[in-house]
């Protein structure tokens, strides 16, 4: 897929998110929107998945640690083909395995999540076992702002270094927006890029809605022999929807219908 | 010839841990898929050995639980036969969120390994029991909980835990444990062993508290009762089908688990009593809802009345109450 068309689906799939949320009345609206150019270029670009190699053994891996942006990912999965699209009206419906996070009910995810601070420790297992049996499987994580406050995950930080596992990438959807509010009045991170470099992990900064950007940046992995990639994908929580840009509100607020037509009407 | 039957043959008994460890040896040796993950335990879980024999399949996470059991179920969900080694009271208690959502919850098959279970610390303090994982772990889906009680019963769930497709939480002590039966031997996950067999009472233990279950019942044959003992080796799933058949042919039943008397074995046996109508003499043995005395694991044990004499004991007051 070209940087042009990767920029088309993108709003394809941003108009998508939000139908299936006004839909169910339900979801992670502000993170789904701002995590969605990232799992765009993995699937449309980087990933070595679909739903023939599934589950082969030499697919690359990716698992959602902020699992409860699962409306963006359960769109990506429906466009490779992973399912028909049309399940996600039952998304958070009465027995419907389209739950409100990752489930290895739906073909095409990885595991459960949702519990935060959890998906990075999984990849570096799965890393790990990858880098015991020699093989090319590469593994990708996206982790929320908000859950870089678990231990756990710092404790993922150091093991992933310790292991020199160069064939794990994280991805910080980096909104600066958490439940409660910025994550600097809640718990601050910075300077992040400080205490990962301090960690062993190699960091790069990039503009998390630029596709080419992601791109370039996902072709250039590892960025450093022997040491796990990290990026910080600084994102806007709400993105490409005027009124939901940067408000907490959006965090899972879900628009009424005059609110969804005026999203729609931008999402062009 | 496995290690536990030439110790038996010798004569020879071990802690359960030290049997886990040579068999998950023995094991690894010849599955390369077999890998021992470890959270700066390897000591205590006696896996010295099998870092020295087996340096590529131990993986050393540092006392971080939580990641322990991460890393665990992501080996496992790349198909590695992964045997996550940690205390049982860490294991259990500050891993828990992971052994629901990223083990049992997602189905990837790690077998949780819980040494120095229960009281086995002993004067160390409640910091370092497990009292609280049965009741924990019962309440989990997807998980089976097993705590062998001698030798042959933890050489065996560590062999037939290595081949199964689901998550299994296995505890056990460091105290040298008997064999209990030199003719039994067979063992399957969720069914109970039946050691001796008497119709007055039945005393079912789990883990280490079937050994004094054992010595009780032979001080209760000189006061002539006659008991059941059973090593009740698997708390989840429960053995439904001889515990109908101990409540059918027993006047009375007796629990005694190295655990808390909240939501162990006792409790899961007495469910299964009393929603079936079977109202029988009951009594739950473990330790009470209170701070737990200080002591080592025998006089804790005793302070219990978790011994031959203390279950004698509470034997005679549950049958004269009848």
């Amino acid at each position: 897929m070209t940087i042009n068309e990767l920029q088309l689906k993108s709003v394809e799939y941003r108009r998508k998110i939000l139908q299936y949320i006004y839909h169910a009345k339900a979801g992670h609206t502000g993170g789904s929107l701002s995590i969605i150019d990232i799992l765009n270029v993995l699937y449309n670009r980087i990933l070595k998945v679909s739903p023939e190699n599934w589950p082969s053994k030499t697919r690359d891996i990716y698992i959602q640690s902020k699992g409860h942006c699962v409306e963006a990912l359960y769109v990506v999965l429906a466009d490779k083909g992973f399912f028909p699209e049309d399940d996600l009206l039952s998304l958070c419906q009465y027995q419907s395995p389209y739950i409100g996070h990752p489930t290895k009910k739906i073909k095409g995810m990885e595991q459960n999540t949702g519990g935060l601070g959890h998906g990075l420790s999984i990849c570096c297992g799965s890393a790990l076992a990858a880098k015991k049996d020699d093989s090319s499987v590469k593994v990708f994580t996206v982790l929320g702002d908000g859950e870089m406050a678990e231990g756990s995950n710092w404790e993922a930080f150091m093991f992933a270094a310790h292991y020199k596992l160069d064939n794990l990438c994280a991805v910080l959807d980096y909104n600066k927006l958490q439940i409660t509010a910025a994550n600097a009045d809640v718990m601050g991170l910075e300077p992040l890029d400080k205490k990962l470099e301090a960690f062993g992990w190699a960091v790069k900064h990039i503009d998390g809605h630029d596709v080419e950007a992601l791109t370039n940046a996902f072709e250039s992995l590892p960025f450093e022999k022997d040491k796990p990639s990290f990026i910080i994908a600084h994102t806007v929580k709400g993105k490409g929807v005027s009124y939901m840009e940067n408000v907490l509100k959006w965090h899972h607020g879900v628009p009424n219908a005059e609110q969804f037509e005026i999203a729609m009407n931008e999402l062009v | 010839m496995s290690q536990e039957s030439v110790n038996a043959q010798a004569g020879i008994s071990l802690a359960n841990l030290e049997i886990f460890a040579s068999t998950l040896e023995t094991i690894a040796k010849a599955d390369k898929d077999i890998y021992a993950v470890t959270s700066d335990s390897r000591g205590s879980g006696k896996l010295v050995s099998f870092g020295q024999q087996l340096p590529e399949q131990i993986i050393e996470i540092g006392i971080a639980e939580q990641n322990l059991v991460g890393v665990a179920a992501g080996l496992s969900s790349m198909g590695k036969k992964v045997f996550a080694v940690s205390p049982a009271c860490f294991l259990t208690a500050r891993a828990l969120e992971q052994i629901k959502n990223d083990v049992c919850y997602s189905n990837n098959p790690v077998k949780l390994i819980g040494i120095s279970a229960g009281v086995s610390y002993g004067a160390l303090g409640s910091t370092h029991h497990s009292l609280h994982d049965f009741a924990v772990m019962r309440a989990i889906h997807n998980i089976t909980v097993v705590a062998p009680a001698d030798n042959f019963e933890t050489a065996e769930a560590i062999r037939q835990a290595a081949q199964a497709a689901q998550p299994f939480y296995i505890r056990f002590g460091k105290k040298v444990m008997p064999l209990l039966s030199e003719e039994d031997k067979t063992f399957v996950f969720g069914k109970g062993r039946v050691i001796r067999k008497g119709r007055h009472i039945a005393l079912i233990g789990t883990g280490e508290t079937v050994y004094p279950a054992l010595e009780a019942a032979g001080l209760l044959q000189q006061a002539g009762i006659e008991a059941t003992v059973v090593s009740m080796h698997t708390i989840k799933p429960l053995d439904t089908a001889l515990l109908a058949s101990l409540a059918q042919h027993c006047e009375a039943i007796l629990t005694v688990e190295e655990h808390s008397v909240n939501g162990g074995l006792g409790e899961a046996v007495a469910s299964f009593l009393l929603q079936n109508q079977w109202h029988k003499p009951f009594k739950i043995m473990g330790i009470p809802d209170e701070y737990t005395v200080t002591g080592s694991q025998n006089e804790i044990f005793t302070h219990y009345g978790i011994s031959a004499s203390g279950i004698e004991q509470a034997t005679l007051q549950l049958l004269q109450k009848y």
